[in-house]
């Protein structure tokens, strides 16, 4: 029966075709989704809140970080012009957090992107390789996640140098062993899906079925767990500093600033307190974002 | 069944195994066939009779371990697939033999829309620019029918219906300037009717069009009736007949095509009877497996002789052969 491929072209959208259903993009249902969510929607607040300081922390200090004004120490908030207090130098706390902000933010980026990059390469290729390679590499892995990652994070800062440099690098290599292993568990599911065997037989290699075919399709746990691990990174950074191994005076880091509250926190509860604020909200945020995230973002989590 | 020099692909001897923690599993135990330019041979053969298995031997598709071919010969015009390297294999697949699967929903990825998938095959086996592959993407959607291609194209794989996607993966299948050989593994099992009727006549039509090679996998006689040319008929790892389907519809030699064919509902020598037949018993697991005929132990013929070994071919005629120790008994004895 020859019929043609332009008759046979015309009849299925009438045995198979479905209603036109209005177009609404992944995107914008994920966010309806989103939206559902209080705890995710104010944690998305507080980080943009954040971005936002962080980014016009030079219009919106009133001070300069560093100017030191040793008359007006210790100043209490809401006294002689300063909102937040003043430090034991006399520098404007408020202003410090601020730009102490950027800091935060770049580190949490930074170290993030080292433990993306490189757990990302391990997860993927111990994943999709499998075998003894995955056995050696997941081993490793799993003694790095044998130490306490703070500890770990001491090991190599001390080892490197104290310095916000050496403290990101740090960071950055604590936060592979989880990352590699979220990801490696999504390529152990992708892999032995339909599409990455028809995508073989259609002549790809190893290298682009996992970066072009699987990893794409990673993406849903990665975002949740990079969220997560910059909520970590902070509260990584801050300690670190707190404990003189990040950044150095006179930076503005908040852990630093914790730290050099410490000694007066009986009688200026607000130099130690405002930057742990800033901390806690900071680390909130990112927290609520990555669970509202992983709400969404996990196909198990839908209907 | 090769014949006068137009075999595309020629199947010599192939031995799949898969070891296993349970001994070695012969998925495909001395199996041979060839395909004819611009015809399509159907294997048929119930579940786990290693149809599937073979199609992926000869893609080199099969994982190792625990799976391995062991011995035979994978001529595909003139070559021996089970000689090249990795790098070479890989340029044959896609370019010149090309696979569909039975899972239209999972076959596609579903992070990339349609036109972009389609458009990979030009830009990454020929280094097409993305406009031109994705013009080349509209014109293999419209070849395989879809509506409004110029539409579709920029649609997600969620976003179309299961008879839609399996378009769409013979489309990729064919976004090759030369397709040598296309292997349909189920390609209709997991559609409705409507839709398997549509997409064997697409594939039919498309064989006449360019002309490619079809080396289809079924289990439904169904399918073979409406699409081969030759069959081959598998049963647990084995090659137990094979036809013209013409040949293998009118005369059966072998019990189990007889079976096969018995059971399908609408076989008019049943009309009107009150049970639809079937074969008793179920495959044999392909673990230790013996020499004799793997059917042995289901089939009415079976004498001593079944179990101890493997019969010889038989030749029905020039294009039909049997490896039955008793194909020649009348065909009502088992019954």
């Amino acid at each position: 029966m020859p019929t043609s491929i332009l008759e046979s072209a015309t009849s299925p959208p009438a045995a198979n075709g479905s209603a036109p259903l209005p177009e609404i993009s992944l995107l914008h249902e994920q966010w309806l989704q989103f939206r559902k969510s209080k705890s995710a929607l104010f944690g998305l607040l507080l980080i943009v809140i954040f971005f936002l300081l962080a980014l016009f922390a030079p219009a919106l200090a009133p001070d300069d970080p560093l100017r030191q004004h040793l008359p007006a120490s210790l100043t209490g908030p809401l006294q002689g012009g300063y909102l937040l207090g003043s430090d034991d130098l006399g520098r404007d706390i408020l202003s410090r957090i601020l730009f102490g902000s950027r800091i935060s933010l770049m580190v949490g980026a930074i170290s993030v992107s080292i433990s993306l990059v490189a757990g990302g390469v391990v997860g993927l290729v111990a994943g999709y390789f499998g075998g003894t390679l995955d056995l050696v590499v997941m081993r490793g892995i799993d003694v790095m996640m044998a130490f306490p990652s703070i500890l770990l994070a001491i090991v190599i800062c001390a080892t490197l140098g104290p310095s916000l440099q050496n403290a990101m690098i740090a960071i950055g290599v604590i936060g592979i062993p989880s990352i590699a292993r979220v990801i490696r568990a999504s390529v152990l599911a992708e892999k032995e899906l339909d599409y990455v065997t028809a995508e073989r037989s259609l002549g790809a290699s190893h290298l682009r079925l996992i970066f072009s075919a699987i990893l794409p399709n990673c993406v849903a746990p990665i975002i949740v767990q990079g969220t997560l691990a910059y909520a970590g990174a902070i509260i990584s950074a801050a300690s670190l500093s707190f404990l003189g191994l990040g950044a150095q005076p006179p930076a503005p880091e908040w852990g630093a600033m914790v730290s050099s509250g410490k000694e007066y926190i009986s009688t200026a509860w607000w130099v130690i307190t405002f930057p742990g604020l800033a901390i806690l909200f900071a680390v909130l945020g990112f927290n609520l974002l990555g669970d509202g995230l992983r709400d969404v973002l996990d196909p198990r989590m839908k209907e | 069944m090769a014949e006068n020099g137009t075999c595309v692909l020629s199947v010599e001897d192939l031995h799949t195994y898969f070891y296993t923690q349970r001994g070695i599993v012969k998925a495909v135990n001395g199996v041979s066939f060839a395909v004819d330019r611009g015809r399509t041979l159907c294997l048929v053969g119930e579940s786990g009779c290693g149809k599937s298995v073979a199609a992926l031997s000869i893609m080199r598709l099969i994982t190792t371990p625990p799976g391995k071919i062991v011995r035979g010969s994978i001529q595909f015009e003139g070559r021996d697939l089970l000689g090249l390297d990795p790098e070479e294999m890989r340029r044959v697949r896609g370019r010149r033999i090309s696979m569909i699967f039975q899972e239209p929903m999972t076959s596609l990825n579903p992070v990339f829309k349609i036109g972009r998938q389609i458009g990979e095959m030009f830009t990454y086996h020929e280094g097409m620019r993305p406009r031109e592959a994705r013009r080349k993407a509209i014109e293999l959607l419209a070849l395989v029918g879809i509506p409004a291609p110029e539409l579709r194209v920029d649609d997600y794989p969620h976003q179309l219906s299961g008879g839609m996607r399996q378009r769409v993966m013979i489309a990729m299948a064919l976004a090759s300037p030369d397709p040598g050989l296309l292997i349909a593994d189920e390609p209709t099992t997991a559609l409705d009717v409507t839709i398997q009727a549509q997409i064997l006549e697409l594939l039919r039509d498309l064989q006449q069009r360019i002309g490619v090679s079809i080396l289809l996998i079924t289990h439904n006689m169904g399918v073979v009736v409406e699409m081969a040319d030759d069959v081959a008929v598998l049963y647990a790892g084995r090659k137990v007949e094979a036809a013209r389907t013409k040949e293998l519809l009118i005369s059966p030699c072998h019990p189990y095509t007889r079976g096969l064919l018995n059971s399908i509902p609408g076989n008019p020598k049943y009309r009107g009877a009150a049970r639809l037949e079937s074969i008793p018993g179920s495959v044999p697991s392909l673990a230790g497996l013996g020499e004799g005929c793997p059917f042995e132990n289901r089939c009415l013929l079976a004498r001593a002789v079944c179990r101890e070994r493997f019969p010889e071919e038989q030749a029905v005629s020039g294009t039909h052969s049997v490896w039955c120790h008793f194909a020649d008994a009348p065909a009502a004895a088992d019954r």
